[in-house]
This record gives structure tokens, sequence and C-alpha cells, in this order.
């Protein structure tokens, strides 16, 4: 574990240093322990793949302070302490018409196209972090056979629902924006909802699994195409 | 709204506590310019107004109430006649208010008696165009919008003094908070940061202000995506910094030497392309009493009474 500096109000807890469901639980729970110490005094949070940043109120305490709680935090950390997550199923439909670059990433694979919704489909995402975009969930880590990289020219435009790989993440688009991750279908939930109760179907820590589905299932759950 | 000019943002003081769903803060650029333009109104603060951005700005007033202008040197007339700015000043339905293009600074905020009323969305009122979110459609303003405020007769013209109006400049020493991925920046380079001269490139919004100088090199081009706080100064692989501001992206994967005072971002912000940046290392614990003292000093400000 390390803690740094990382501005004004804030600090930055290193929990490891690679992308793993272990590191990623040992972020979740340290969140939960720094939430509950700090109480009104930090203003927010962000978890990622392997770090925490904390954000406090500088008015009405300080980074030593804030430093000390965390340390006492992680020190009585213990696993047993996070909460597991929910397992989340989000249902998907795997079609050319729906994922542009589903035929070429099948080919660059040397898979044929079902046989990439098969690994796509058959194992479980942690949601390991939530940023760029609102409600655009990091979901790790795809089966090495169908790890993607980024398109060379980014899209402008990358339609909503979008079911996509860069490298060994997924991802689903919460809303229309460019983007440069491979489009392989599209999903018909909302993945941000700002009139929603909760406005994300998922949060860190979460477990995402993809459910093939038909096209006219994907349009009576209200998909678009 | 006759007129947005280049742009025009409601703002309140910003959106806190959404990081973990992906959203930003929004919220001014300087805050101390709208805190005051608040504190001279004697509205609560953090009430909503509109950011002004270079300037170009018409409105039509529909009710009687009062207005005020703080921040960026921007001429504001009220029917074609040159107004103070930093002063409450009463408008009359049918008058037309020009806020024109700035002199020095690049944001001046434009506030209402008891603000526009604009309906929150995660709290909060402040327009983040890239989100979508915020004001009264998640954009920019547009002409033919309705800004929604309330009919007030009475209200103290508090001005703030000429001497105690902010002056903007063209040069801006940033001090900075040595953290996040630091130790990777050599001392040569770290020394490098410090001791040079940047220019403010013309690719500066409020997401972030992207710099242009001598290359920094860092000794890791990528890191695993983690929370970038306000102020945060980013080096990506090119070297050149991009200090990352109100708008920002809440996680990312480049290196970071550090972060800016808050303080020093507001007179960042006022800063068009072309403007130089100088940075100095400071302490977290001196940091902390900067934010402390500027507080005190913003809060005591004196306000005066412009008696009829």
């Amino acid at each position: 574990m390390e803690l740094h500096s990382a501005g004004e109000n804030a600090l930055i807890l290193y929990l490891g240093s690679e992308t793993s469901p272990a590191v990623s639980a040992r972020v979740q729970a340290a969140a939960e322990a720094i939430e509950q110490a700090l109480g009104d005094k930090l203003l927010d949070l962000v978890p990622s793949y392997a770090s925490l940043l904390i954000i406090y109120d500088a008015y009405s305490t300080d980074h030593l302070a804030v430093a000390q709680t965390v340390r006492n935090c992680t020190a009585s950390l213990t696993l047993q302490d996070s909460n597991e997550g929910n397992i989340v199923v989000l249902p998907v439909y795997y079609h050319p018409e729906a994922g542009e670059d589903l035929e070429a990433l099948a080919a660059g694979a040397n898979l044929s196209v079902d046989e990439v919704i098969k690994l796509h489909s058959g194992c479980e995402y942690r949601v390991y972090a939530i940023g760029f975009a609102p409600g655009f969930a990091y979901l790790g880590e795809v089966d090495q056979r169908i790890a993607a990289p980024r398109l060379s020219t980014p899209r402008q435009r990358v339609p909503r629902g979008a079911v996509a790989i860069a490298d060994r993440q997924t991802a689903v688009y919460p809303a229309v924006s460019p983007g440069g991750w491979n489009l392989i279908g599209r999903c018909p939930l909302r993945m941000f909802n700002p009139q929603a109760e909760p406005t994300m179907p998922v949060a860190v820590g979460d477990r995402v699994r993809f459910e093939p589905i038909d096209r006219d299932r994907f349009l009576t759950l209200g998909g678009e195409l | 709204m006759l007129q947005p000019g280049i742009l025009a943002l409601l703002q309140d003081a910003g959106r806190v506590g959404y990081h973990r769903v992906g959203l930003t803060n929004g919220g001014p650029m300087d805050p101390q310019a709208f805190n005051l333009c608040n504190r001279l109104l004697q509205n609560p603060p953090g009430t909503t107004a509109l950011e002004v951005s270079f300037g170009g700005l018409q409105l039509a007033a529909e009710v009687d109430t009062f207005i005020c202008l703080t921040g960026a040197a921007m001429n504001l007339r009220i029917n074609g006649q040159s107004r103070p700015r930093w002063e409450v000043l009463p408008v009359q339905a049918g008058d037309t208010i020009a806020v024109e293009f700035a002199e020095h600074g690049c944001r001046a905020y434009l506030g209402v008696a008891d603000g526009f009323k604009v309906t929150p969305s995660f709290g909060s009122s402040a327009t983040v165009i890239r989100e979508n979110i915020g004001g009264l459609h998640g954009g920019k303003l547009a002409s033919g919008d309705v800004l929604p405020c309330t009919r007030t007769l009475e209200r103290a013209r508090l001005y703030l003094p000429e001497e105690r109006q902010p002056r903007y400049h063209d040069i801006v020493t940033l001090r900075v908070i040595p953290g996040y991925q630091q130790s990777q920046f050599s001392r040569y380079q770290q020394r490098r940061f410090f001791s040079h001269a940047f220019t403010v490139s013309e690719r500066c919004d409020r997401m972030g202000y992207r710099l242009e100088g001598p290359p920094i090199d860092c000794s890791v081009q990528g890191i695993l995506s983690e929370g970038i706080c306000f102020g945060a100064i980013q080096v990506p692989a090119d070297g050149q910094p991009i200090v990352l501001l109100n708008d920002r992206q809440t996680i990312g994967g480049y290196p970071k030497i550090g972060s800016a005072l808050s303080l020093d971002c507001a007179s960042l912000a006022q800063l068009r392309p072309g403007g130089t940046v100088h940075f100095t290392p400071i302490t977290p614990h001196a940091a902390h009493n900067a934010l402390h003292l500027a507080d005190s000093y913003y809060r005591r400000q004196p306000l005066l009474e412009r008696k009829p």
C-alpha cells in the first residue's frame, strides 16, 4: 500500500499495481472503510483499477488527519469486509448490424462470429472503474483470444448502447460519443439515466455477465438500430 | 437571451459527490469572481449565475431586478450606456444588457438578485457540455433562451471599491503540490518544469489548459487509469503539460507531476491563448494554509453601499 499526495484536498491510495480481481476487491473494501471513517469530511471518492482517489473538505480537516484515518482504515482492512458486489446481467444483440466491427474482429482473431459471441458472453466481468463519460464502466477482462487493439482512427459517433472491446477491456457506451473501441453488439438497457434511481445498473466492484439476445428481443427491450 | 457571445453557461458552485458515476464538477472557472458576484447581490453562496467566456453577450430584461457583473474586464452597457462592474445595478423590464468582449481576462460572472432559477441535476445547476448536464438544457446558452429569474424591487446597491477589484494579468504563477507520479519525473525534469515559462495553447477550455514549452519527460508513458483531482497537471508523451480544470474527465491514464492550487487555477482560467504560466512547488501544508487565508480574505472583503 502506498499513500501519495494528489492535490490541495486530495490523497491517492495505491493498493496494487496490476489489474486483478483481488486488487480491485481491496480498492472496494478500502473505499467502504474510508467513506465510513471520514463521514461528511469526505467530498468524493474515485475508485479505479488499483487506486482510490480521496477528495476531502480542506476547510474541515487537513491532509495529515486524512492520511492518519486512511492508514488506520487500511491497517485493519480485511477482504471479508468488502461487499462482494452485485451480479448484473446485460442483454446484448450481437450482430454485424449492431456491431460494425464484429466480423473484422472475428476474422482478425481467426474465429467465427459465433465463437467470438460465445467467448464474450461466456464469462463474468468485474467493474474496475467508471469514468471517461457519465456511466462508462470499464469491465475486465475479456478472453485473450478476442482482445483487440483500439481502432487506429476513432469513430466520430458511437451509438448509445454499443458493446465494445479494447485490449482486454469491454464496455457498454452509455451515450452517443466519439470512441475508438471495437463494436461487437448493442445493449438495449440504459447504462446511465439521470432520471432513474439508481442512475446506473452497475457500480465499481459489481460483476457483469452478457446474455446474447436476438433482434426481436432487442427491439422489445427498447433497443434502437 | 438576444446574443450568447462566444460561450455563456449557467453555473452554480459545481457538482460534488458524483465522481463514482463518472460525473465531473463543472462550476465557475473563477470561483473568486463568482463568489463576489453573489456576495454583492446578497445571494446565498453558490447561487446560479451566468459565466461569460470572452464576452459578446446581450440580454433583454423581462422583469425589474438587480444585476451585477464581476470577473474579466468586459465593458457593461445597459441600454447602450456604460455602467460600472463589481456593483449592484437596477434593471427594468425592457432594458438591454450588453457584456462586451474582454479587454483583460477571460471569464466574467453576470448575476441577478436571487439567481437564475434552474432545476438542479445531481444536486447542481452547473452546466457541463461534454456530459450534456445542467443549465437549461445541458448545453451552452443560445439566443432565444429564457433565463428564469424573479422580480425584485429592493436590494442594497453594494459595490466593491476599485482598489479591491482583482486585476487580471497575462502572466500567472501556479503553485504546485507535488504528488501523484512526481517520483517518475527525474530531478532534472522537475527542475525544467519549475524553471521554464510555458505558454497557453489554443487548446484551452473548461476541461483543461494545454500549455506549450520545453518538453518534460516522464519515465513512464502511461499508467493504470486512476482518479484525477481538480488542478492535476498531466504530462502526456509529447511532454506538454495539461492543467485539468472544472470539466476534466474523472479518471485517466497519463502520468501527473502534481496538482495546481485551486486559487491559482482561477487566475489561469482568466488567461487566453498566448498567456504565460510559471510553476512553483509548495508543500501540502503551505497549500492548506493558503486556502484558509484566501477564504478568510474573500469573506471579509468590505463591500460599500452606493446611496442614491
